[in-house]
């Protein structure tokens, strides 16, 4: 399984970021938390709208399975769903801890997004 | 001739200006209301509406029995508002900016432009001034598109008075661009230089000659009229805070009719604009 987690550095010990589409980087491992990309999202970081967007399609066109966050807009979301990714939201901590909570099963998966478009 | 009315700031009076200038025009002047999230001249002008017309944006309908998945209409968009996502294309008709560059890119000919109503355009008068507003939608986000639709009203016969809105981002720009002068409205207070020192810094790049008034000018500090002085910016024109002002404010009267005396200042506003503009496009030509 393929794993996206939003992050603020480049490793998997780094803390994630808690914003999807602005996040610096999208971390993407292996379900035995190796890291197989790191995705560099500054461009998205200060764009004016549509970052949600944006990245959603990055993780949807590296075929994530899942995707790890905390918060999640509703633009982002309707891209995801329609990229068959699930969204794990309300994570925190490190990269590895927000993977190893994956493996027991501790991460809920959202049915809608949990965060206001903003403008 | 156009004239752009701006501020950085909200509330410095604006409308203010623009109204009553228009208003000593008369017959040779129209004034545009380009603040189309909050327009006001009405309320000062009473305006006798003759005409309300939808404005649409074109955004993108994707035909997906059509469409091979080459994703070049996601490429070409600068604001995500169409993107390829496995096998199917998502529209954010909300984001869309109505370019038009995704249906024309596409090679399958799989989009077809559908209309979304981003607000209304009223035309009419009050007496002999020609009268124009923009309103835009509740709950639309996006401005320009609709500033752009009342700036094609502009009778280039006649004196354009634009009412900007305040602040010095893309709503500004869009109505200020393409004019040939702007009156930067301030206060002077700290934050009245603020905000102008910030507006006048956009506008500086379009290369339209500015002129400022400062409102409530007996108020405050100095900072407005030292801002002048240090950037070769003409002081047009100083209206005191005074409280017959306030009162005809309060009333909803134009400042021309609260304060005796002002149809000549706004008269010769008018003319001290007009031989800027003609100086500066002979300085242009040499």
């Amino acid at each position: 399984m393929k794993i996206a987690v939003t992050s603020t550095g480049k490793t998997i010990e780094s803390a994630m970021d808690p914003r999807f589409g602005r996040a610096p980087y999208i971390l993407i491992v292996d379900d035995n938390c190796n890291l197989i990309e790191a995705i560099d999202n500054s461009a998205n970081v200060n764009a004016f709208r549509g970052a949600g967007i944006q990245a959603a399609k990055a993780i949807a066109d590296r075929k994530v399975d899942m995707l790890l966050t905390g918060r999640c807009g509703p633009n982002a979301f309707t891209t995801l769903e329609a990229a068959g990714v699930k969204v794990g939201i309300e994570q925190s901590g490190t990269v590895r801890e927000a993977v190893e909570r994956v493996k027991k099963n501790e991460v809920s998966i959202a049915d809608k997004p949990n965060a206001e478009a903003h403008w | 001739m156009i004239i752009a009315v701006a501020s950085g700031k909200g509330g410095t009076g604006k409308t203010t200006v623009a109204t009553s200038l228009a208003l000593v025009l008369g017959n040779r002047a129209q004034i545009l209301d380009c603040d189309v999230e909050e327009p006001n001249c009405h309320i000062l002008l009473k305006p006798t509406i003759l005409t309300t017309d939808t404005v649409n944006l074109p955004v993108p309908s994707v035909d997906l029995e059509k469409c091979s998945l080459c994703g070049k209409c996601g490429e070409v968009c600068q604001f995500s508002a169409i993107v390829l996502i496995g096998k199917t294309i998502l529209t954010f008709p909300e984001l869309c900016h109505g370019c038009g560059s995704c249906s024309i890119l596409c090679p399958e000919k799989a989009i077809r432009e559908i209309p979304r109503n981003i607000g209304v355009i009223e035309t009419g008068f009050v007496k002999d001034l020609d009268f124009v507003q923009g309103r835009i939608r509740i709950g639309e986000a996006m401005s320009p598109p609709l500033i752009r639709e009342v700036k094609t009203k502009i009778n280039r016969d006649k004196i354009a008075i634009l009412d900007s809105p305040p602040g010095a981002s893309c709503p500004v720009i869009t109505t200020v661009k393409n004019t040939d002068f702007v009156i930067m409205v301030t206060e002077p207070t700290p934050f009245g230089l603020n905000d102008l020192e910030i507006a006048v810094e956009a506008i500086k790049g379009l290369r339209i000659p500015m002129g400022i008034v400062i409102n409530r000018s007996d108020i405050g500090d100095s900072s407005a009229r030292d801002f002048c002085n240090n950037n070769g910016l003409p002081l047009l024109m100083e209206i005191p805070h005074h409280r017959k002002v306030a009162e005809g404010y309060a009333q909803g009267a134009p400042l021309i009719e609260s304060m005796p005396g002002y149809g000549h200042k706004f008269k010769k506003l008018s003319d001290d604009i007009q031989m800027i503009i003609s100086e500066s496009y002979e300085g242009a030509s040499i």
